[in-house]
């Protein structure tokens, strides 16, 4: 056998709730037993449009956390933004209706073995997967800061019990409709300073997780980043989803989102290597 | 009993649904899901003679029943390839064809010398017609005779038995004739077809969405493209075996192709939508080849050729 993908299985995943929170959904899935083995930063492929749909590929999500309630009710749940066809098509589903899921998948986000001060940063939706993270981190002693940014409180994903789990919570939005006015990298630098933090999580769009990598750099931190490309299968058959890395050896390798991500270590990443392969990559022609 | 079983040239297998090469890897990923032993066989992404690091990002866009996909060959070369995949394939017992591709007519005479002692696999399919290449003029198959001196290099090169599957695109003005060529030179089947050249320019940008500004369409949208060629070669090439692909789904579509003409059929696209497509594929076309009062998958073959007078 091999590695890849060895804790996903496919199942029939019965929507157990589905509500509106702001710009997004907030949906639940009956998922059984695979909930036991989905970590923080790990994700969900959902086929889209029912069957002969037009649409041919899966969608994927970041997993916002899971319940493990025995071998029949484990519980997954995700957030959704109704942007395209496919993910306005899953929001519009009722609870009842079952749904072709894949999970967990890729990789998630580390843990230390010591207790460290971890800052915690999201972009909209993208703060799903760090509640989860943010609890794991508090289990083993960690202090635990967020920052959440969006353009508008609308995009905010905050929920009540998130918030109460970490140290402290700040929000930042582009029209300064709620918390301060302006973006994440802002606030980041402030607080790492007055907090000492060793390490910064983080999950959002790219341009926002190239700019935190810019200060974590500055810093000399640590800084994991759950990364999002558009991907096809989401289970590394078919190589759409790729990103320029730098490996261990220093070879920079055109690398699967799906099965080497989503979560990475930022300083890895060639940065700002959208629509070309950078110099010196294995294999470039 | 029902009798499953099919041949491409010398080589036999137990099932006539393979996966499209590109489609699958080296069967890694898709071992968590299914055993791939029970393929008809396993073809895996084409491979070149070094490594390669593919195109840039955005590499696909979703269309309409497809996708487009600009890949461009991403892979570790054939020396890794053979370290690494082929064993790990012969481990778990898996059917394997080697599609291959190369740059020019050499790489294709070397890839062929660097497969032909290598033990457990069936059959090599030759990939004369990636499209996401620089230069369309690359496109081996493209042409009578570039397709002819790249299957030629492979045929003198590969010796033994091992079957070649010539892999063609349907972007030509005549499928027939590339097919009549790479039949002289050597070719025992044919791979029937290869993605459509195709765009998507993305209206908010107002640029291709690809990096690559062109890619292949693959997915239902293509399957009548791919049913067409293949009754087209079928009917000139009636005895010429044929590899079919294009869009195939369900166990229906997969009938379709087989009664066009082709004596296995290889699930690409579906896969990425559904990692188990192709082994559901496989039982539905089985039970549709029953239903149908077919005794065996070679009586299918070709089937919607036999003149109107027959039922």
């Amino acid at each position: 056998m091999t590695s890849i993908n060895k804790s996903a299985s496919q199942v029939w995943a019965e929507i157990v709730s589905n509500k509106k929170v702001g710009a997004y959904h907030h949906m639940v899935f009956q998922v059984g037993e695979l909930a036991t083995h989905a970590k923080p930063g790990n994700f969900v492929a959902i086929a889209v449009g029912g069957s002969n749909s037009a649409m041919v590929l899966r969608r994927a999500f970041a997993i916002y956390r899971t319940f493990d309630r025995g071998v029949t009710g484990g519980l997954l749940e995700i957030v959704v933004a109704p942007h395209g066809a496919g993910s306005t098509w899953l929001t519009n589903q009722n609870p009842g209706f079952k749904v072709d899921l894949i999970a967990p998948l890729g990789t998630a986000f580390g843990i230390p073995t010591q207790p460290v001060r971890a800052l915690l940063v999201g972009g909209g939706y993208g703060s799903a997967p760090l509640f989860g993270l943010s609890e794991v981190l508090k289990s083993r002693g960690c202090r635990v800061d967020m920052v959440l940014g969006a353009s508008t409180a609308m995009k905010i994903y905050a929920p009540l019990d998130g918030k109460r789990s970490v140290s402290s919570l700040t929000i930042a939005t582009e029209d300064g409709s709620t918390g301060i006015t302006g973006k994440v990298t802002d606030v980041i630098p402030g607080i790492i300073e007055a907090n000492s933090i060793d390490i910064i999580y983080s999950c959002g769009p790219m341009g926002m997780l190239e700019a935190i990598n810019k200060i974590s750099s500055e810093f000399g931190i640590m800084h994991q980043c759950a990364i999002e490309e558009s991907m096809a299968c989401g289970i590394g058959v078919c190589m759409t989803c790729v990103l320029p890395m730098k490996g261990e050896d220093g070879q920079i390798r055109m690398l699967r989102s799906c099965i080497d991500g989503p979560v990475v270590d930022g300083d890895n990443v060639v940065w700002g290597a959208k629509r070309v392969i950078p110099e010196g990559t294995w294999g470039a022609n | 009993m029902f009798n499953y079983q099919t041949k491409l040239g010398q080589a036999e297998f137990s099932n006539p649904i393979f996966t499209a090469s590109g489609c699958a890897g080296s069967g890694k990923e898709l071992s968590q899901f299914f055993d791939i032993s029970e393929l008809g066989a396993i073809v895996t992404k084409s491979i070149m003679l070094k490594p390669r690091s593919g195109r840039a990002t955005p590499r696909m866009a979703e269309t309409p029943s497809g996708m487009l996909n600009s890949i461009g060959l991403q892979g570790p070369g054939i020396d890794l390839f053979l370290e690494n995949d082929i064993p790990w394939l012969r481990d778990q017992g898996a059917t394997i064809v080697v599609s291959i591709a190369g740059e020019s007519v050499e790489d294709y005479a070397v890839l062929a010398r660097k497969l032909r002692a290598v033990s457990g696999i069936s059959a090599l399919e030759v990939n004369i017609s990636c499209p996401n290449v620089e230069n369309r003029g690359q496109v081996f198959a493209c042409h009578p005779t570039t397709a002819r001196a790249a299957i030629e290099a492979v045929r003198r090169n590969i010796g033994g038995e091992l079957p070649i599957i010539a892999k063609l695109t349907p972007d030509v003005t005549s499928i027939v004739e590339i097919a009549e060529e790479v039949v002289a030179a050597g070719a025992d089947g044919l791979a029937l077809i290869n993605t459509v050249l195709g765009m998507v320019i993305d209206t908010n940008t107002m640029r291709p969405k690809l990096a690559g500004k062109t890619g292949g369409l693959s997915g239902p949208a293509i399957r009548p493209v791919a049913v067409r060629a293949i009754y087209q070669v079928h009917s000139a090439l009636p005895h010429v075996k044929i590899l079919g692909m294009g869009g195939v789904a369900s166990g229906r579509d997969a009938f379709e192709l087989i009664l066009a003409g082709a004596s296995a059929v290889s699930v690409g696209t579906a896969t990425f939508g559904n990692p188990t497509a192709v082994m559901q594929i496989k039982e539905e076309l089985k039970n549709e080849l029953i239903s149908h009062g077919f005794d065996s998958l070679q009586e299918a073959v070709g089937y919607a050729h036999r003149s109107e007078g027959n039922i």
